[in-house]
């Protein structure tokens, strides 16, 4: 079985590469061979699953050593495999989630002459993906970590024809690059304190370490998740990264790229164990985060960028209970799992939608489309009961999991997380209805497009809804299955460890007041939205301050505009105001002194034949005489 | 006769030779006066060799008297050919080689 795992990564890349390289007599095929071979990574990771859940609990993991890949005196690195519970819970859900967006794309894309190179890029992502996952060291999981960051790149700018496409990539690529900084210093600093970077001998020589490099390692790891998982700070690349095509979005910046922090975090959960200031940092930035998000999400008119702040909303969840350390493991991950089918269903709704309506995507331009896509509105609607935490759905199970996890944290930071996780379902309540009100329900605000053509939204093809069909049917029984008899609790726990925490108040008392909050949110949202009586505006009012911040990303960009753009635009003005007059001062005047000095010199060289021969005379007098007196002495 | 009397006789050719180079302007005097030097060399040379027994002074006179053969047939004709491009044999005359 182990030989298996190297082809779950060599199925994806066979395609990138025959896709990439192969050229235009691929065009016809590209499509359907990406999406065979993202299909035949699904049903290796299928077998793969199938073989672990034959065997016992303690030797469920799997390691395939395929080559050494550098070994220079003490520096060993391996291309070598991992298969364990938390790895095939990823692996089936990137190859899962990833062959139905292939699918997918087979007619979201259709009428794109490039078809063939995106299918190469996804499949591209997902062997990147699959590496990262699946590797048993930190060094080969940078690779994959790097991978998905070009993957995600060259995807988001794939429409490089627009400009604003090719800005976002760029953008994305920059701020992704300042978290992997974070993870390639947290590398050198695992190999100057552990000797390697292989999971196994760094997690397990933890207690030997300070707490201190551990907090420092811990930092690294969390700058990096922050970056790949668009986490405060650096989080401004997610909204603009929606000028992909809709399935990159939903694949890549929704359902499992955007997750890859959560794994890095829960994957060294035992170096976080062991340093709780780092892990207070986590549980900080992923409240933050979870906040920063859903606020945005509240203001965007833009389908995809409200979509965009819950991606990183939701994220934040899972980056708060990764950070409650063995309390709140288990649930990150199955939050992930769930948030990838409901957000990947959502923005392959999203996409349907703005697919039948000329591409528009200013969702108060749709309006009354449940009669005209009735697939899309129930799927799109299933997925939105189940982030909100509609009760028996998905979320509801993996969020409320997490609320309960944050108030067994335990005294007044318990109490603080929790009351801002059920905050924050709220919050999460009433953006997503007014996403669902505004595009489904209401009058129609159809604008005409540019060409003077109103829309007529029509259903997508099948290629598109069957899809979208069956995430949503994840997005309404995935949580249920997981939580009834604690099956993923029980599945992941030899893996990530588990502890009960101390609940100030019972699970039933958390539950209830998570669908107290729902109602709330979702109450709020009809009452602004969804009266007949106040119809929703086709142009966006003025808004409040707090809205209009919201609407500008809550003024991310300004602050980096002012704090490191100009801040940068200072210092290297400085820099170079210290290069022109410090280091230029010095070579210029070695350079002016020698020249006044040659100047000087030069008098000499004066062309008279004569007084070169006073010279010569001259020194070969001095020569004789210096001889003469040496010999006296 | 004594062979430093000889020596005196080098340095007194020699020095006449090094004060033509130095104070006259015509080339084929000064192109004289460093013939006076080599041959002040030479019989010096040749004093050496006698007051030392060995003949390794002579040798290297008669190479030095070759080596000025050769040099007096380039000298001459650089002097010439200047003489016919500037109408004058002044050294002084010929002082562009400067900056």
């Amino acid at each position: 079985m182990e030989n298996l795992i190297a082809l779950l990564i060599a199925a994806p890349l066979l395609g990138a590469a025959v896709l990439l390289c192969g050229g235009r007599r691929f065009d016809r095929v590209g499509h359907l061979l990406g999406t065979a071979l993202a299909a035949t990574s699904f049903v290796i990771g299928a077998a793969l699953f199938a073989n672990m859940l034959t065997k016992s609990v303690d030797d469920r993991a799997l390691h395939q050593k395929l080559f050494n890949w550098i070994d220079v005196g003490g520096f060993q690195a391996d291309i070598a495999f991992q298969l364990d519970q938390l790895s095939i819970t990823f692996v089936l859900l990137i190859s899962g989630v990833g062959t139905l967006i292939h699918v997918y794309s087979i007619g979201y894309m259709e009428h794109d002459e490039r078809r063939r190179r995106f299918f190469g890029y996804l499949n591209l992502f997902l062997a990147a993906m699959l590496l990262l996952v699946l590797a048993d060291n930190y060094l080969l999981l940078y690779f994959g970590w790097e991978g998905v960051g070009l993957a995600s790149y060259l995807l988001i700018g794939f429409w490089q024809h627009k400009p604003s496409a090719a800005t976002a990539a760029k953008k994305a690529f920059l701020v992704n690059r300042v978290g992997d900084i974070g993870l390639s210093i947290a590398i050198m600093l695992m190999f100057t304190t552990f000797g390697t970077f292989a999971f196994g001998p760094v997690l397990g020589s933890v207690g030997e370490t300070s707490e201190g490099m551990l907090t420092a390692i811990g930092l690294m790891l969390l700058l990096a998740a922050c970056g790949k998982s668009a986490q405060v700070p650096l989080q401004s690349w997610l909204g603009d990264a929606m000028e992909g095509p809709t399935p990159v979005s939903a694949l890549i910046h929704a359902a499992t790229m955007v997750t890859a922090g959560v794994y890095l975090i829960v994957r060294s959960g035992a170096i976080f164990n062991a340093a709780p200031d780092a892990q207070l940092v986590v549980v900080i930035v992923g409240a933050v985060t979870l906040m920063f998000g859903a606020i945005v999400g509240c203001a965007k008119d833009d389908i995809k960028k409200a979509l965009a702040g819950s991606t990183m909303s939701q994220i934040g969840y899972m980056i708060l209970a990764a950070g409650l350390g063995p309390i709140g493991y288990v649930f990150a991950i199955m939050h992930l799992v769930t948030h990838g089918f409901f957000k990947a269903g959502l923005f392959l709704g999203a996409g349907s939608v703005m697919h039948g309506m000329n591409d528009e995507v200013d969702m108060r331009k749709y309006g009354g489309l449940r009669k005209y896509m009735p697939v899309t509105f129930v799927t799109f609607g299933l997925g939105y009961l189940a982030i909100i935490g509609f009760p028996g759905l998905s979320g509801f199970f993996s969020k409320d999991m997490i609320i309960e996890a944050a108030f067994a944290k335990g005294g007044t930071e318990g109490w603080i997380l929790g009351s801002i996780t059920l905050l924050g379902a709220a919050i999460t309540a009433f953006y997503m209805t007014r996403v669902m009100l505004m595009t489904f329900f209401g009058e129609k605000r159809w604008q005409p497009d540019a060409e003077g053509h109103l829309p007529h939204p029509h259903e997508s093809p099948k290629s598109m809804t069957i899809p979208m069909i069956i995430l949503a049917f994840g997005s309404v029984f995935a949580g249920g299955f997981f939580s009834i008899g604690d099956r993923f609790l029980n599945w992941l726990e030899p893996v990530t460890g588990w502890d009960h925490g101390h609940a100030p108040i019972s699970a039933t008392t958390v539950t209830a007041a998570t669908v107290v909050a729902l109602l709330l949110g979702v109450s709020i949202a009809w009452v602004m939205y969804g009266r007949k009586a106040r119809p929703v505006p086709v142009v966006a009012p003025r808004g409040s301050v707090l809205t209009r911040a919201a609407r500008r990303d809550l003024l991310q960009d300004d602050f980096n505009h002012v704090v490191l753009v100009r801040g940068g635009e200072h210092l290297t003005r400085s820099l170079v105001y210290v290069d022109h007059t410090l280091v230029d001062g010095v070579v210029n005047g070695t350079a002016a002194s020698v020249g006044g000095l040659s100047g000087r010199l030069r008098k000499l060289q004066n062309g008279y034949a004569r007084s070169y021969a006073v010279s010569m005379f001259g020194g070969t007098a001095v020569l004789i005489a210096a001889t003469l007196l040496m010999r006296a002495v | 006769m004594s062979p430093v009397n000889y020596l005196y006789l080098a340095a007194l050719l020699f020095t006449i030779g090094a004060t033509g180079v130095l104070l006259r302007r015509n080339a084929i005097v000064v192109f004289m006066c460093i013939e006076l030097m080599l041959n002040a060399c030479n019989l010096a040379l040749v004093a050496f060799s006698r007051m030392h027994g060995n003949l390794d002074g002579q040798i290297i006179a008669f190479f030095t008297m070759v080596v000025a053969a050769a040099e007096v047939v380039v000298g001459l004709a650089i002097i010439v050919s200047l003489f016919r491009s500037r109408h004058s044999a002044s050294v002084d005359d010929a002082s562009l080689m400067k900056l």
